[in-house]
């Protein structure tokens, strides 16, 4: 099963991410609170449907909480069972919050003297442990963190962690930077839009429709942003949960107008995974070549 | 707070008003019954502010898990602006009922024009149910009916 996810994982890349990939998720019990003084219980988890934790927890450590003035909050009672993990948060301001996970990271290949090396994935598992020896550039589960498939295996002993660690005589630089975010929105109280401000980096999801707001009798708008500008024909899935209970998955493709505007219309009241990403030869990093930005975003639509 | 509890609840008329609506709550055969919480609200048809009229809460619920905890279970109340009202609100607030027929006034401070009545019930361990209404103020007489949460809903014209 693990192998068959980096297969996937790799995969995507060049397919923009197929809902066949195992698809990182975060599944709060709620998204719109009275007061302050609950908090919400989150799964998190990848899986090919989203929300069906059958295939492997994420580590709730990476998990960031923004709060609704602009400080950071905290996660609580974290723990990790086989197949998903779970966090609190303790919603203790008015206001809408982000919850998720941010990854930005330079993984591709260079030269040193003629010979290919890696940069940016995590090393093969120690001997001892194990489970893949085999696999020594195997991707993270995540499709999210994936680089281009279809590369040669390479020597261990030719790897580096991060793009610092590239020595100085190195050619042949051929560096993909990947940036993603997978988040969700609670509102306790009233919500408000400190949040939403782009910070105008890469690619950004900005609400119009308010996203804890979301009714299945109201189609939701979202704007896409890439560097500030909008996202005009940007791809965005949108798959709604339960997906083992019906005969299809449901899988909206949509896609941004000019404006970078995205209108979803809702099949119906429930949790949503919705899914976007685009690259480009524009990275942040001086020493890559490409940038590959991905945004996901569980969204809780109610019944009218 | 006593005062609001009865100025909601219409027992006592309030000296200007624009009309009445009478909210039926219905009586329920389950084994475990809770009565409801209700929300009634007007809109303006053209857009703008919703403007509560009443909300029936545990009001008097307090702790861990104060009766305030659940408002957000009115969703359609909630999103339409139930969340920014200050509460307990004067003249707005009051406990919780029990099945039968109840008053509110409709202020007298309200723009003539056209609205919608809403009402909202959300029961635990129950349903949900949304009824709407089209009201004109001055108020004529209307009437729509819930199905499962809530029973008539009548306007009159005092």
């Amino acid at each position: 099963m693990i192998r068959k996810s980096f297969l996937f994982a790799a995969a995507a890349v060049g397919l923009a991410a197929p809902a066949s990939a195992h698809n990182a998720w975060l599944l709060p019990s709620t998204t719109v609170l009275s007061d302050t003084g609950q908090s919400v219980t989150v799964d998190m988890g990848a899986s090919t449907a989203p929300f069906e934790a059958n295939h492997a927890a994420l580590p709730a450590e990476n998990v960031k909480v923004w709060a609704p003035d602009g400080t950071m909050g905290k996660i609580e009672n974290a723990a990790r069972g086989r197949y998903r993990s779970t966090f609190d948060v303790k919603i203790d301001k008015s206001g809408t919050w982000r919850i998720g996970m941010e990854n930005n990271t330079i993984a591709g290949m260079f030269k040193v003297d003629g010979e290919t090396w890696m940069v940016g994935r995590r090393r093969g598992p120690a001997p001892s442990q194990g489970a893949e020896p085999a696999r020594p550039v195997a991707a993270p589960p995540s499709a999210q963190q994936a680089s281009p498939g279809g590369r040669p295996q390479i020597d261990p002993s030719r790897m580096v962690a991060s793009v610092d660690d590239i020595p100085a005589g190195a050619t042949d630089l051929a560096l993909t930077e990947t940036t993603g975010r997978n988040e969700f929105f609670v509102s306790a109280g009233e919500p408000n839009e400190v949040l939403f401000k782009p910070a105008n980096k890469g690619l950004e999801f900005v609400p119009v429709t308010m996203p804890t707001d979301l009714v299945a009798n109201e189609p939701g708008q979202f704007r896409f942003l890439v560097d500030g500008k909008p996202a005009a024909g940007l791809e965005v899935e949108v798959i709604p949960g339960g997906r083992r209970y019906r005969e299809a998955d449901q899988t909206q493709k949509l896609k941004t107008d000019g404006q970078g505007l995205l209108t979803v219309n809702w099949p119906g009241a429930g949790f949503y995974w919705l899914n976007a990403s685009h690259s480009d030869d524009k990275p942040s990093h001086p020493k890559a070549a490409k940038r590959r930005m991905t945004y996901t975003a569980t969204l809780e639509v109610l019944a009218p | 707070m006593k005062k609001s509890l009865i100025l909601a609840a219409g027992v006592i008329a309030t000296p200007a008003t624009a009309g009445t609506i009478t909210v039926t709550i219905p009586r329920i055969a389950v084994s475990e019954y809770h009565v409801p919480y209700v929300a009634a609200w007007i809109e303006p048809v053209g857009g703008g502010a919703a403007r509560t009229l009443a909300l029936w809460y545990d009001i008097d619920k307090v702790g861990n898990e104060p009766g305030t905890k659940w408002l957000a279970d009115l969703r359609t109340w909630w999103r339409k602006g139930g969340r920014s009202l200050k509460l307990p609100a004067d003249g707005v607030s009051g406990a919780t009922r029990a099945p039968g027929a109840y008053r509110i006034p409709i202020p007298a401070n309200i723009k003539p024009g056209a609205y919608t009545l809403h009402v909202e019930a959300a029961r635990e361990d129950g349903g949900r149910e949304l009824v709407s209404v089209p009201l004109t103020i001055p108020a004529a007489n209307g009437r729509a009916s819930g199905k499962t949460e809530l029973g008539a809903i009548t306007i009159s014209a005092r």
